[in-house]
This record gives structure tokens, C-alpha cells and sequence, in this order.
């Protein structure tokens, strides 16, 4: 028995069956694709929303304010007579640019499957202890966030009853809320940077409601406890993020949860040689979200990691329709326009814009390198004069931000489009 | 005089709510964040939601919420009142679990359709 | 009455007893852990040594070369990676080429073969990315391994051909018995054996203490390291090693036999198994020197290993008193001498009046064949998947380690207890993820093959507990509920 072609060609298979997975399946089959195939490596779909059981998802797409596990049944519940078809407990293996599949399940065996377009929507892993090398011993008692969401809210259990949480990311500050209502009590959330990672609503809601310290600016420096953690050595940090002697505080808890960054999850995306970019940690990507792969496509926290889910949406929305139209024999043309960061800027998605396939226009997602406040200007510029520029009041790294530029600009530009922030001062 | 960080958008204003004087709010950029500044400091509230366990579906805990927001003084007294309880799968998006929680009228309603496992 | 009690189930430990074990004897191993291979064997470097660097008429020249050889056809039989990757030894200033040359003698005294001196040019031109050299000793007769698996292989051979394995079983004290032989008293009751093996590690001398005073000292001496992810396994093809200093054999920089980077050790007397910033910093510092643009963030776990290093500068094998053998001193190589320790101690045990009568060969365990699946062909996968449908459920995503993989491990002579013993068998965990999207999956599976609840498993050794309790246990208060 060997691993042979089955079940014929597919037109769109999507890797992943979370948020960006579900709403390119449906973009796709909207957009005229006939047989869709969504692989999922979970027992069921909805991916990490099944454990974000709190609410505040669906703001943008929705207007309306949901928990993670409905605004993931709202989209399944939208599968329902479409014809796409889903296999669960599907792990892929590996992918090739001329768009062939292999995935193991136990049901399906070892499947080699053909498809004229993929969407990538794998999502992302969190970062370890073993990726910011805390010191100290390694006991149990160590957890990442999601890891003790998981344990909690998926399957009723506790991970510890007094628990520190290093890093302000949303996740962790979720925890924070979730664990004290259950028992626990939470002694501080601890951050590296002079500024929360998180949104203001969670740290409002997660910590302040439940009187639980945030220490910005400092860091654990050495964990203690042989078997199960017994302390945390927390000390404060200088700007160049190095702990300073004399200010150690010691915590006496016996868990310790990690919320210190996500990463795009992209070994397929290696292993097949699509492109990725260092910044985002993803795929490069066209503005219709098509890699440099012809025919693959990626969208949601795969490609870089959102801090709301009503952008995955969106944004696997337009990869799954360019799917449709790719395997429907369209291809998306015509010289690219690279686009750069400049001052303050640390990445852009998408990397690059083909402008004669950029429809009406073109939604540049960016993050900013630091907090900014006061009355700011993105500027979008190419061949050093300006495109457009666009006011804030605000900007931080921890909140991913927007533009859209239209094509009549687009066909200003020439090469490359460069994003940068300005601050106007008075 | 009490300060509090405006949650109404990611701008994040620092607002001064003066109890004494009508809870008059400075320092919000708009007049949401003023609405929000007065509500916090006359009657914060909260959706809360929580788990409660399910016997025999495809997992042991069923995620559910309060369908209106309870005053937040109470959440802790609301996700006290899931303890002990035990659902049978399956359990449907929107299934009442607790009628009037607290007294506030609000109710937990399962947020996901689990099926049998 | 046993006829030899092997204290300690590190890699020496399981080595004696899998040579033992192949004898007509009464044979026990008393481990103080939960679980084999769980002390210094899991923290090294694993490298199986060539055997240039110990000065020659040592018993650590003698054992080292003996034990490579033996690892290889060991590890063959017992299906235990190893890869002939070849070590370098760099010398990066003109005043360092006399210490490479230096060591080519040691090793040609010592019967190190395939030795060769090569010009820098010839060292740019094998590992592209190292920084430039005067001259590098090649060593082609170097090995990585997977210590752990190694030892655990051993031990399970050992329990397989019939030695009795008490785990959980530290051992308290011992005491002559009139007529010859020891009692040793242990967590789990009496023992009494004619002969008493030590291989207890950085505990030995603690253990000879028991039977004599202390003729050694241990120095314990703690090394750091950084594990790095596979997209950095292929920084360096060979082990690179710098020129030895009175601080050991330096930092090297190594690939894995699971394809990840491996960067360490420092050296510093220190009985304990934390990193420290300052070790970390010390081996980034060094490891660049041999790999300038090395790229530590893409570290995936720190480590730290105790070696039991003494007071004597070779390995310590000798009678503490009569019937009761040490064999302590186990540093560096002691993982690569290991099989040539127990051939060694098994020939002191036999002068000392053990019968060592080999058992009939059709009697012996069949050698050991572990399925991984990730290594197999895409129709070998399909035809095992059919077959039998476990490994077709992916479990650790990073490593792609299937749940037929975990149940295998879970039925193996020395069954796992804990998450990390489940690791060590069939690595789920290793990856980049560090067991995040694993280990929840890889509990509820451990938990149903051992019939424990979930609250009982441990992350690793005793007490090391992941779980403290269930949520929503209190009892409902009257009247809320519906």
C-alpha cells in the first residue's frame, strides 16, 4: 500500500480550521470554488477560539460583542450546505509548490491529496521559556498561557494556585482573570517593556478589577524550586532590557505563566520554500495574500499575528476568494511594487502589491516599533515624495494598524512604497 | 477624584472622574470616554464568563456567559454559583444554565453547542 | 540473596546491568528516581568521544577508546541514534596548533584511528561556518548520541534478559553481611546482594561512604547549555570543540541526533542543575568564537548537567571494601566509556569470585526495534497507518510524533511515568513548542494507559506535579443553581 492520489482534484484546500481557515473556506466556495477541503488537526474546528471562552470577539465583523467559541460557531454554523468538506484529527506533513498535499489521519490513513490552490491558515505557536532563556532551575509549574487555558477551560483543571505571569500579552492577562475567579490568586504580571503588551480593556478588566499589580519594566531572573516552582526572582530592568542589581523582588508562587510573544507557526511554509519575511516571521505575501508560490495562499496569524480576530477574518476572507479565482485559471499579474518600512515601522503585510490586481485599493496592516502619542502622521511615500499621509493620536506596538491606499495612488508610485511614522510637532 | 484608563478604544486616555462634583469626567479625547468614566464609577459592570462541567460530551467543561452585563461587584459571587453543578451533553449554543444570577436577573447560557462524546 | 546490586540507573548503571544481565546471575538495579537515564545522562553533551583527549595509561584513555567501539555495535543493536558525525578540535591562534598537535599524539598513543591535522583552509572549506583557524585536529571516529535513549536501551535489555529494576528506591545505607555480601537498606525495604556495584553519579561518593570512608571527593561541576531549534541544525556538520583548557573541553557547538544545534558547557563547581544568566552569557560568549554568527535566538530550551568530576583526575573504579565496587568518577567520557566500564567492573567482579557464565544466546531479548514513524517512507507510513491506526494520529506537532509512538513507549520493558519520561521514549515534546501543544494530549494518554488520574502524573521526577486540582469542584449553593 502506498501513499496514492485520492479523492480527485480539489479546487481550494485549506490548511487549518481556526478563525482565518473557516472564513477563507467560505470566501472561497462564495467566490465560485467547487470543492473545498478544510484540514484541520484538532478533533473539531474553531481552532484556539474554542479555549478564548471570554468575550470581546466580533466588535469590527459582527458588531457585536461574543466569546471566542461563539464567534467560531457563527462560522461553522455558516459550513452547513455549502458542500466544503472537512477532515478533523488531519495533521499535514508536508506541502509541495505545485500545490500537492500529504496528511495522516487515523480515519483517512495517509492521504496524498492534489489541489489547484492552497490557503495556508495555520496559525501560530506561543514563544517558551527556552526561546528568552529565563534562569533558574526547571521545575514543573512552568506553563504558557495558552497551554493553562487549555488545561482550564477545555478540560477543568487548575495548573496552580499562586501564580505569577511574565508578560503583558492579552493572553496572559486573560489568565490572570480567569485564574483568580477560579481560586487562584495571581500575585502580578510582570513586563520587560516600559509599556503593556496587551489591550488597555484587558488590563483594565483582567488586572485592575482583581487589584493584581502589572510591574512594567521588569523581569523574572531566576526561578527557584527543584520538583514544582516555590519562587520567582523578579528584578526591574534598564532601556537596554538588563536587569538591574539591588532591585530584586521575590514571589513566593508556585506557577508561572508565559505571555511573551506568538509565533507564526510556518514549518510547512519552510519545508515547501515559499519565502518568508524575517519581521513577520510568515510568509511573503501579494496584496491578494498569494505567497511568492503561485497558487499558494496564506492568511490570519500564519502570516503575522493579529491582535483581533475580526482582522483573520477579513483578511482570510480576501485570500480565500483569490484562492477561488486562482484555481479558476486567474492569475494575479503585472509588476510588484515592494512596500518598506521606514522610521518606526516594523513590518507591513502585505510585503508587496502587484497594482493591476489591486482592484479599487489595497489595506496595508503595519505594527509601530514604540508607543506614540500626540498628533502623528502616517506617511506613505515612494521615490522619496509623498503618496498620502494619514492622522493618529495614537500608536503602540502592542496594536496592529491600518491603511488603505487606493489604486489611483497605487499608480503614483513607482518601485516601492515606504511606511513611516512622523510626529508633528506644534 | 478618581483616575481610571478609558477602555472605549485603543487611545487609552487617562480620564479624572470627580466624584463630588456630578461624576464630571476631563481627560477623555470623546464622549464615550466620558459615558464611560461616570458608568465605571457609578455602576461598573461586567459580562462574566466561566465554565461548568458536562457529563458525557466531547469535552468535560462547557463554556458559558452571563447574557447581560452584572454589576462587577458580583462576579466572583457568579462564577461561585457554576461550582458543583453538572450538565448532560448534549448542551445547545444559548441553553440556560443558571436562571437569575445573583438575583440580577441575568442568566448563564452555554456558549457553544457540545455534542456528545 | 542477589548476586550484584547496581545502585544507580544512569548510562553506567544500565550499562553494568545490561552486560550482567547477559549472565547467569541474580541481578537487581536500585534507582532512586522514577524514572531511568534521569541524572547526569540526560545532561551532557552527548558525544560518544574519540578518545585523543585523556592522557594515555589512564583508565579514561583505555575506556574511552574501548567504550566507542562497544558504542557502536550497541547502539546498532539496540536501535539507539547515533550518527559518525567526526569532531574538530580548532586551534584559532598559531600558539594553540602545539595543543591540537599534541592531542593527535595522545591519540595515536591511545588507538584513536583515522586521526588527521588539517590547514585552515581544509576546515573553511568542511564547515563554512566557523571563524578562521590556524589548524584543527579531525577526529573521524567521533559520535553524537541520544544519551537517554542509550541508557534506557541498556536498561531495558537488562530488564528484558532478567535483572530486576526497583524504581523510586534510594538507597540509605549499607552494612556487611557475615559470610560476605551486603545488606543495603533502601526506601523500598532490605536488599541483600554478594556484591555491591556504585554507580550512583555525583552520589557515589556518598554511596562509598556507606560502605567506607571517603578515599576521593567529588567535585561536582555544573555545565550550561543552549538547545537550539532545527532550523539551526545545520549550522556545523561535525563536533566542534576548542582547545582544552583547565576548565574542561570548552564549549562546543554540535549537532543533535534529532537535527537541533546543541551549544555548551561552561565549567563551574556547583552541585546544581539551574541555569544562571551568567553561565548562559559565558557559553554565548565562548560558542562565538568557534561559530561567529551563531544565532541563539533560536534557542528552544536551556539546560544544565552536573558532572561528577573528583579529586582524581581519572575515572575512580576500585573496591570500596571488599563486595563493593565503585564506579564513580564518571565525567567526561563517561557516557562514551560507559560499556567499557561494565566490561571492565565485570572482569574485577569475576577476579573477586563472580561466575560470570553467559546465559544460552536463544534465551536473550531479540534486539530492540523502535518505530519512528517520521523517518519512515510515505508508503511505509500508510502501510503501518492501515495497519494499525494510532500512528496516524500526529500527537507533537514539532517533532511529528504519533500517539502509536506514545503507546509503544508506554508498553516498553521500563514503562514512563511522567510527561518527560514519555519524551525521553518517543520525543514527543522536544520541538520548538517545548511540549505547549503537546503535553496536555500527551497527559490525557499517559493517564489512560497507567489507569492514574491526571492529578498524579508528573512533569518529571517525583512531586514534580503539572495539575493541582479540578475547577467548578465546590458544591453548588442552594437555590442558584437550576
Amino acid at each position: 500500500m502506498s501513499c496514492a492520489v485520492n479523492s480527485g482534484m480539489y479546487d481550494v484546500i485549506v490548511i487549518g480550521g481556526g478563525p482565518a481557515g473557516l472564513a477563507a473556506a467560505l470566501a472561497a466556495r462564495e467566490a465560485g470554488a467547487q470543492r473545498v477541503l478544510i484540514l484541520e488537526r484538532d478533533g473539531e474546528l474553531g481552532g484556539i477560539l474554542n479555549q478564548c471562552i471570554h468575550n470581546g470577539f466580533g466588535l469590527h465583523y459582527f458588531k457585536e460583542e461574543l466569546t471566542g467559541p461563539e464567534y467560531a460557531g457563527r462560522f461553522i454554523a455558516r459550513l452547513a450546505g455549502t458542500g466544503i468538506e472537512v477532515r478533523l484529527n488531519t495533521m499535514v506533513l508536508d506541502i509541495t509548490r505545485d500545490r500537492q498535499v500529504c496528511a495522516v489521519s487515523r480515519q483517512y490513513g495517509c492521504q496524498m491529496l492534489q489541489s489547484r490552490a492552497i490557503v495556508l491558515a495555520m496559525g501560530c505557536r506561543e514563544r517558551t521559556r527556552g526561546a528568552i532563556g529565563i534562569p533558574g532551575t526547571r521545575p514543573a509549574g512552568i506553563f504558557t498561557a495558552g497551554t493553562a487555558q487549555r488545561y482550564v477551560n477545555m478540560e477543568g483543571y487548575m495548573v496552580g494556585r499562586r501564580v505569577l505571569i511574565l508578560g503583558s500579552g492579552d493572553i496572559g492577562l486573560i489568565m490572570a482573570r480567569r485564574m483568580t475567579l477560579e481560586g487562584a490568586k495571581v500575585l502580578a504580571c510582570i513586563e520587560v517593556m516600559p509599556y503593556s503588551g496587551g489591550l488597555n480593556r484587558n488590563i483594565v478588566q483582567c488586572l485592575q478589577d482583581f487589584d493584581i499589580p502589572l510591574y512594567l519594566s521588569h523581569t523574572i531572573v531566576d526561578i527557584r524550586g527543584e520538583r514544582r516552582v516555590e519562587k520567582a526572582v523578579v528584578a526591574r530592568v534598564d532601556e537596554h532590557r538588563r536587569p538591574i542589581p539591588g532591585t530584586e523582588i521575590g514571589f513566593d508562587c508556585d506557577t508561572i505563566l508565559l505571555s511573551v510573544g506568538l509565533i507564526p507557526e510556518n514549518e510547512l511554509t519552510r519545508t515547501a520554500g515559499i519565502p518568508l519575511d524575517g519581521r513577520t516571521k510568515g510568509a511573503y505575501v501579494y496584496e491578494n495574500m498569494e505567497t511568492r508560490a503561485p497558487g499558494i495562499f496564506a492568511c490570519g496569524n500564519v502570516v503575522h499575528v493579529h491582535d483581533l480576530v475580526d482582522y483573520v477574518t477579513a483578511e482570510s476572507q480576501r485570500a480565500g476568494a483569490a484562492a477561488a479565482r486562482f484555481a479558476a485559471g486567474a492569475r494575479a499579474e503585472g509588476p510588484a511594487l515592494t512596500v518598506e518600512n521606514g522610521a518606526g515601522v516594523s513590518y507591513t503585510v502585505p510585503q508587496a502589491i502587484r497594482p493591476a490586481a489591486a482592484g479599487k485599493g489595497v489595506d496595508i496592516f503595519f505594527r509601530v516599533r514604540a508607543v506614540y502619542s500626540g498628533d502623528l502622521r502616517i506617511v506613505a511615500e515612494s521615490g522619496g515624495a509623498p503618496l498620502a499621509a494619514f492622522r493618529r493620536e495614537h500608536l503602540a506596538p502592542g496594536e496592529m494598524e491600518h491603511i488603505t491606499l487606493p489604486k489611483a495612488l497605487l499608480d503614483k508610485a513607482a518601485g516601492s512604497i515606504t511606511m513611516r511614522i512622523e510626529e508633528v510637532h506644534s | 477624584m478618581k483616575e481610571l484608563i478609558c477602555i472605549v478604544c485603543p487611545k487609552g486616555c487617562r480620564l479624572q472622574v470627580d466624584e463630588e462634583n456630578g461624576y464630571a469626567v476631563t481627560g477623555n479625547g470623546c464622549a464615550r470616554g466620558a459615558a464611560y468614566g461616570k458608568a465605571e464609577l457609578t455602576n461598573p459592570t461586567r459580562v462574566v464568563t466561566s465554565t461548568v462541567a458536562v457529563a458525557g460530551g466531547v469535552h468535560p467543561r462547557c463554556p458559558v456567559k452571563t447574557d447581560r452585563a452584572i454589576p462587577k461587584a458580583l462576579m466572583a459571587r457568579a462564577v461561585a454559583c457554576l461550582d458543583g453543578l453538572k450538565l448532560q451533553a448534549p448542551v445547545a449554543l444559548g441553553q440556560v444554565v443558571v436562571e437569575d444570577v445573583c438575583g440580577t436577573g441575568a442568566r448563564f447560557v452555554a456558549t457553544r453547542n457540545l455534542p456528545r462524546g | 540473596m542477589y548476586d550484584v546490586a547496581i545502585i544507580g540507573c544512569g548510562v553506567v548503571g544500565a550499562a553494568a546491568a545490561q552486560y550482567l544481565a547477559r549472565r547467569r546471575l541474580r541481578l537487581c538495579v536500585l534507582e532512586a528516581e522514577n524514572d531511568v537515564a534521569d541524572g547526569t545522562t540526560k545532561a551532557n553533551s552527548a558525544i560518544l568521544h574519540a578518545g585523543y583527549d585523556p592522557a594515555p595509561g589512564t583508565l579514561m584513555a583505555r575506556l574511552n577508546v574501548r567504550g566507542a567501539a562497544l558504542a557502536r555495535e550497541l547502539c546498532a543493536v539496540l536501535d539507539v541514534p547515533r550518527k559518525e558525525t567526526g569532531s574538530l578540535v580548532l586551534a584559532f591562534a598559531p600558539e594553540e596548533v602545539p595543543h591540537v598537535e599534541e592531542l593527535y599524539r595522545r591519540g595515536l598513543a591511545n588507538g584513536v584511528e583515522g586521526l588527521r591535522i588539517l590547514s585552515g583552509e581544509e576546515v573553511a572549506a568542511l564547515e563554512p561556518n566557523l571563524a578562521p583557524v590556524q589548524a584543527a585536529l579531525l577526529a573521524p571516529s567521533a559520535a553524537i548520541v541520544n544519551p537517554w535513549e542509550y541508557a534506557l536501551a541498556l536498561a531495558e535489555n537488562a530488564v528484558e534478559n532478567g535483572a530486576e529494576l526497583q524504581l523510586n528506591c534510594p538507597v540509605t545505607g549499607a552494612q556487611p553481611l557475615d559470610g560476605g555480601g551486603w545488606r543495603l537498606h533502601t526506601a523500598r525495604g532490605e536488599v541483600d546482594a554478594r556484591f555491591v556495584v556504585n554507580a550512583a553519579g555525583v552520589a557515589a561518593q556518598r554511596v562509598h561512604e556507606m560502605a567506607a570512608p571517603a578515599n576521593f571527593r567529588t567535585v561536582p561541576c555544573r555545565g550550561e547549555y543552549y538547545l537550539l531549534d532545527k532550523s539551526a541544525g545545520g549550522t556545523v556538520q561535525h563536533v566542534i570543540f576548542q582547545c582544552p583548557s583547565k576548565e574542561g573541553k570548552g564549549v562546543l557547538v554540535a549537532p543533535t541526533v534529532h537535527g537541533n544545534l546543541i551549544v555548551g558547557p561552561n565549567a563551574e563547581d556547583a552541585d546544581s542543575t539551574a541555569n544562571t544568566a551568567q553561565g548562559l552569557a559565558q557559553v554565548a560568549e565562548k560558542a562565538r568564537r568557534s561559530v561567529p554568527g551563531l544565532d541563539l535566538s533560536a534557542s528552544i530550551r536551556n539546560f544544565a548537567g552536573v558532572r561528577a568530576n573528583t579529586d582524581r583526575g581519572d575515572f575512580v573504579i576500585q573496591w570500596a571494601a571488599p563486595g563493593f565496587l565503585d564506579l564513580a568518577g564518571m565525567q567526561s567520557p563517561g557516557l562514551t566509556a560507559a560499556p567499557a566500564v561494565a566490561e571492565y567492573a565485570a572482569g574485577l567482579l569475576e577476579e573477586a569470585g563472580l561466575v560470570l557464565a553467559e546465559k544460552p544466546a536463544e534465551t536473550l531479548a531479540v534486539p530492540r526495534k523502535k518505530i519512528r514513524f517520521r523517518e519512515l517512507s510515505r508508503s511505509e507510513q500508510a502501510a503501518l497507518i492501515a495497519r494499525q491506526p494510532a500512528y496516524g494520529r500526529v500527537i507533537c506537532r514539532c517533532e511529528t510524533i504519533t500517539e502509536g509512538e506514545i503507546l509503544a513507549a508506554c508498553r516498553e520493558p521500563i514503562p514512563p511515568c511522567s510527561i518527560d519520561g514519555v519524551k525521553r521514549r518517543a520525543g514527543a515534546g522536544m520541538g520548538r513548542c517545548q511540549g505547549g501543544f503537546c503535553s496536555p494530549r500527551v497527559l490525557e494518554i499517559l493517564s489512560r494507559e497507567l489507569g492514574r488520574s491526571p492529578l498524579d502524573i508528573p512533569q518529571d521526577k517525583a512531586g514534580s506535579f503539572i495539575l493541582t486540582g479540578r475547577t467548578k469542584q465546590a458544591p453548588a449553593k442552594g437555590g442558584e443553581a437550576q
